[in-house]
């Protein structure tokens, strides 16, 4: 939609809306869509001249200000909002029906019931947009409430990097799905920051009887650009991946990409700590050459000698 | 949209919506400000244009004949089609709303649900998204290619675009059916009959490497009754058909250990696991990257593949 279309679709949301609420804050009304106050009061002033036909001041909507108060009447015709364009719809309810097939979440009932009455109101919406969350359960609905109700938590977490348990006390932020999966954000008294878990992860959770204490430094991380960002000063690896093994490049941040004859890529990454690394060259097999640092295939050819020793499998 | 404009186009719905009965084009050009001091041709263009304009945002702006000989036609906007339907949700309801609305991270349909809660709002729809703000879902859809695709289902169109497989070196041009479009883990897939193939595939949309081509007639597209789109984009997850027994070590191995559908505690410190399996080679691999961590006990074929599996590494 191009930006004059969506001011046009802007102030036949705001006519209704202002009479639903009158004497409402110019920024309050700002803030609901997500426009400054002077753009707001743009708009209210193409009003001015809008009304039914004949276009005298009882035909004309009429705008009021009271101080930073805004008030609309003499708008009968638009009383109510347009309806939900099929997209519009769509957006809402594939994004309803994804929430409400988590178990864990404790807005699930209320988003069935509402999911009911949005259908029954715009009619059903097919199901040609699907987005699946990972499930989290309990854990999830004990993070949730932990949130809510500002409470501490002690959990046993799984680090898929380093292959370990820790038990952490955490001081929950908020609860967030990205990329399909649920995590929680908290402050985590063990490493003195904020830290995203993976609430799949969480081996076991319990709620202390202890109140949160956020401090006022730790920041929420911002999600829009993925959860993993690579330090520049992490350790630098190189890998030659076979045409079998090129997927990898799809789900892990790296830093180049090259082309080799034959079909595989050349893959440049950093690696903070390289537990997952190793475990995943373990897997790729011969599809996978390691080509800096020579420690790392070293490792990975030690870790598959002592596996087949574990067998009985004689390595030579 | 020059402020005119805009001014012309609230009139023009007004009218039309306030209408009893069609209104000509005559009586539209004589009544809304804006349009009187146009000549004939200009008007006419005008008119068209802002027609398009309404009807893009969804206003149905229907075109009717004026009595009952029909020679005339004139224009509506009947009320009951353009208004939003009564709608009324308890408050946690309403919360729950402003909470799906938040689902869609940038691009794709975060326009759609930003503009679908404002107007619930604007009926009065207590849906802040302020309130719910302890929970935070965000999908993102930045694929160039999801807008195209997403257009292309709703109309029921079939679709072609340069496709490049992780398999593969070289993208090749797919001609597709899309039954749907699906995220699954961060990722979008569009799944549908491909014509190539001759068989139904999902396409991951991060591979397009084109723009994309709507072709055929709205409507073209057939959905098969009772498609699973999910089941086509995870074609990995093969169902269990057995379990196999596998040893961990003290402390490691976790991703096994939250699979395990039992747990035993051997008396030298390591656990014994029982692991669901189902495809043996899928299988091999996994176990294989927990090295000397896991070790399968049985089925004797599972053992012998993850066996195989690291010979490979130091092949």
């Amino acid at each position: 939609m191009t930006r004059s279309a969506n001011r046009l679709a802007r102030m036949l949301a705001l006519v209704p809306y202002l009479q639903q609420n009158p004497g409402i804050e110019t920024a309050e009304a700002a803030r609901v869509f997500g426009v400054t106050e002077r753009q707001l009061r743009d708009d209210l002033d193409l009003l001015f001249f809008c009304g039914l036909p004949g276009y005298t001041p009882g035909d004309l909507i009429e705008v009021s200000y009271e101080g930073d108060r805004i008030t609309v009447r003499n708008a009968d015709t638009m009383a109510r909002p347009l309806r939900l364009t099929p997209e519009e719809a769509l957006a809402l309810v594939v994004a309803a029906r994804a929430l409400a097939a988590e178990p864990g979440l404790s807005e699930r009932d209320a988003l069935d019931r509402a999911l009911a009455k949005l259908e029954a109101a715009f009619g059903s919406v097919e199901s040609r947009v699907e987005v699946s969350l990972d499930t989290a359960g309990e854990t999830l609905a004990l993070a949730e409430r932990a949130v809510e109700a500002r409470r501490r938590l002690r959990i046993r977490y799984h680090n898929p990097s380093r292959d370990e348990v820790t038990e952490r006390d955490v001081d929950p932020m908020r609860v967030v799905n990205v990329e399909g999966r649920w995590y929680l954000e908290a402050w985590c008294r063990r490493v003195e920051d904020v830290r995203l878990f993976r609430l799949d992860r969480v081996i076991e959770a319990v709620e202390l009887d202890l109140p949160a204490e956020v401090p006022e430094r730790a920041a929420s991380k911002r999600l829009s650009e993925g959860l993993y960002e690579p330090a520049p000063e992490d350790p630098e690896v190189v890998l030659d991946l076979d045409r079998e093994a090129r997927w990898v490049a799809d789900y892990h941040p790296y830093e180049t990409v090259e082309d080799l004859d034959g079909g595989g890529v050349r893959l440049t990454l950093r690696v903070h700590d390289d537990g997952w690394l190793r475990r995943l060259l373990l897997r790729l097999g011969p599809h996978a050459r390691v080509v800096s640092p020579a420690s790392l295939g070293e490792a990975v050819r030690e870790t598959a000698a002592a596996a087949l020793a574990a067998y009985g499998a004689r390595t030579d | 949209m020059s402020a005119p404009k805009l001014e012309r186009l609230v009139n023009l719905l007004l009218m039309l919506l306030s209408a009893r009965r069609p209104v000509t084009i005559e009586q539209v050009r004589s009544v809304v400000p804006g349009y009187d001091q146009a000549d004939d041709e200009s008007f006419r263009r005008m008119f068209e244009r802002d027609k398009d304009e309404l009807r893009d945002l969804g206003v149905p702006l229907e075109t009717r004949p004026v009595d009952a000989w029909g020679d005339e036609l004139g224009y509506l906007i009947p009320k009951d089609s353009y208004e939003l339907p009564p709608v009324s949700l308890e408050p946690d309801e309403a919360a729950a709303v402003a909470l799906a609305a938040r689902l869609w991270a940038s691009a794709g349909l975060a326009d759609a649900s930003a503009s679908a809660l404002l107007k619930l709002r604007a009926a009065g729809v207590e849906a802040d998204p302020v309130a719910t703000a302890g929970v935070e879902p965000r999908v993102a859809a930045r694929d160039a290619a999801f807008e195209p695709l997403l257009a292309a289902v709703r109309a029921g169109r079939a679709v072609s675009f340069d496709y490049t497989p992780s398999y593969a070196d070289a993208a090749r041009r797919r001609t597709v059916e899309p039954w749907g479009l699906v995220h699954r883990l961060g990722k979008w897939y569009v799944a549908g009959h491909d014509r190539d193939r001759g068989a139904p595939r999902a396409f991951k949309l991060s591979r397009i490497t084109s723009g994309v081509t709507a072709l055929g007639a709205p409507g073209s597209v057939t959905v098969p009754d009772g498609v699973d789109l999910q089941a086509m984009v995870a074609p990995f997850d093969t169902p269990a058909t057995g379990t196999a027994t596998v040893r961990v070590a003290p402390g490691a191995a976790w991703d096994l250990r939250r699979a395990a559908t039992s747990t035993a505690e051997g008396d030298d410190g390591w656990t014994v696991l029982e692991v669901p399996l189902g495809d043996v080679d899928r299988f091999a691999e996994w176990i294989a990257g927990f090295g000397p961590d896991a070790v399968v006990v049985a089925p004797e074929e599972a053992r012998a593949a993850v066996v195989q599996r690291l010979r490979a590494v130091l092949a």
